[in-house]
């Protein structure tokens, strides 16, 4: 049996995008294939490890489970949404600062993990970083060196970018 | 093996009406999903059995919560990122709220709903044992109307509950008579955030005079869908509220309880905490109820 596609309409980055895929297929496949960014990575698939974290009209989810029909007319923010004419964002400038990214796979879902959690909460303690971040796991850079990133963007005023990219 | 999203058809109704008039049509044919949390992690290992479903998600009917001088009313669509967010959840029922912060992460209580919780019936449900030990109920909703049952009467069996085939959950109501009861709910799982539970224990107890005159308490992973331990319950009714009572209690549950061996702990285990929990919760019993 093969169901028929839908046509979605999305909001990606500030961009309109139109797809014509099968309705379950999932958020997270449609970025990366259909759409070709590939920043946003796939790690457990089951919503365990964050590495697929996007914000969809202003709320964090997992990419990987999210069926792209429930994203239809959604406005989804990619880690590629990030830096704005070439200059990194300020999460992204700390994350290089601090040493926050080593291997790189749960760096563009801690991104997102914590423009959330700034957007929200500008200046955040290091439990409330904790507890945004804890569904994004990290198996080598090390989480201090995470949490200081997001504490050092904070300082920063990370918030900053936000208005950039909604500026697009 | 994964699933294939091809195989898969997804249809979006859009209105609740809309909805139950499709599920009426065909019986048990169509599965709904909400946020997905559950279906979609089964769907991507390629275990999805359902080859039709309908979106609830972003269905506004389902999703409120509605407060009234006898009760509150959480429609089945809430997401535990709503239930945080309630003044009325936080002030008078402590122990959900408590509970939406346990369930996975952020992401997670961004799209998981309550309805979609009791619905999937998991033994270890985070937050069935809030809603037995406040008497809470179950609204049903179907082409036919909609009925209410209490929730304790829901879970039937591992996974099995007390739904037709044609009936969607509407909304749970919760009794607002708990301002006086000493409340208590702890999770213990393996780490504190995204972990799933080894065991639950949740409690209400009204203390007059120094005795029990009323108390629930219930567990998850204790059995093989979230229960009410009547019988330890029956044990404590109209006793002292004193430590006296907390050897006979844990005897009672140890009793009770039927929990399994499987990856997450064993039953020995889950026994022997169940009971460590109960022991904290009566030790408790005779202070005064902390300000909210």
């Amino acid at each position: 049996m093969s169901a028929p596609t839908a046509t979605i309409q999305l909001n990606v980055n500030g961009d309109d995008k139109s797809v014509s895929v099968p309705p379950m297929k999932r958020l997270l496949d449609v970025l990366r294939e259909d759409l070709q960014l590939t920043g946003t990575k796939e790690g457990c698939g089951e919503g365990e490890c964050g590495s697929c974290s996007v914000r969809m009209n202003g709320e964090l989810v997992n990419s990987c489970l999210v069926p792209i029909l429930q994203a239809d007319g959604a406005s989804i923010e990619t880690v590629e949404g990030l830096a704005c004419d070439g200059v990194l964002h300020p999460l992204q400038q700390a994350f290089l600062h601090c040493g926050g990214a080593q291997c790189g796979i749960c760096t563009p879902g801690m991104l997102m993990a914590a423009k959330q959690l700034l957007a929200h909460n500008p200046q955040p303690s290091l439990a409330e970083i904790r507890e945004g971040l804890a569904g994004n796991l990290c198996r080598c850079t090390g989480f201090i060196r995470i949490f200081e990133s997001v504490l050092s963007a904070a300082a920063s005023g990370a918030e900053a970018g936000k208005q950039e990219m909604h500026a697009r | 093996m994964r699933g294939n999203a091809a195989e898969h058809e997804l249809v979006a109704p859009g209105s609740l009406p809309a909805v139950l008039d499709l599920i009426a049509s065909a019986p048990g044919q169509w599965m709904p999903i909400a946020g997905g949390t559950e279906l979609m992690v089964v769907f991507a290992a390629g275990r999805l059995s359902a080859n039709k479903l309908v979106n609830l998600w972003g269905v506004e009917e389902l999703r409120f919560i509605d407060s009234t001088h006898d009760e509150l009313v959480i429609g089945a669509g809430t997401t535990f990122s709503d239930l945080r967010a309630s003044a009325a959840v936080a002030t008078d029922f402590p122990l959900l709220d408590r509970a939406a912060g346990w369930i996975g992460s952020i992401a997670n209580q961004t799209r998981a709903t309550l309805g979609g919780n009791l619905v999937n019936g998991s033994p270890a449900a985070d937050s069935s044992p809030a809603l037995l030990v406040y008497d809470a109920e179950i609204e049903l909703i179907s082409v036919r109307g909609k009925r209410r049952m209490p929730y304790r009467e829901f879970h039937t069996g591992y996974k099995q509950n007390a739904m037709t085939a044609d009936e969607l959950l509407y909304a749970v109501h919760l009794p607002r008579r708990f301002a006086q009861h000493r409340q208590y709910l702890r999770k213990v799982g393996t780490r504190r955030a995204m972990a799933i539970s080894k065991v639950a224990l949740g409690a209400t107890a009204l203390i007059k005079n120094d005795l029990i005159d009323e108390i629930r308490v219930a567990a998850a992973s204790l059995a093989p869908f979230p229960v009410r331990l009547v019988q330890t319950e029956a044990a404590l009714a109209g006793k002292s509220a004193s430590v006296d009572i907390i050897q006979a209690a844990r005897e009672s549950l140890l009793a009770e309880a039927q929990p399994i061996d499987d990856i997450r702990s064993n039953a020995q285990y889950r026994k022997v905490v169940g009971a460590n929990l109960l022991e904290e919760f009566l030790r408790h019993l005779n202070r005064e109820p902390e300000p909210r």
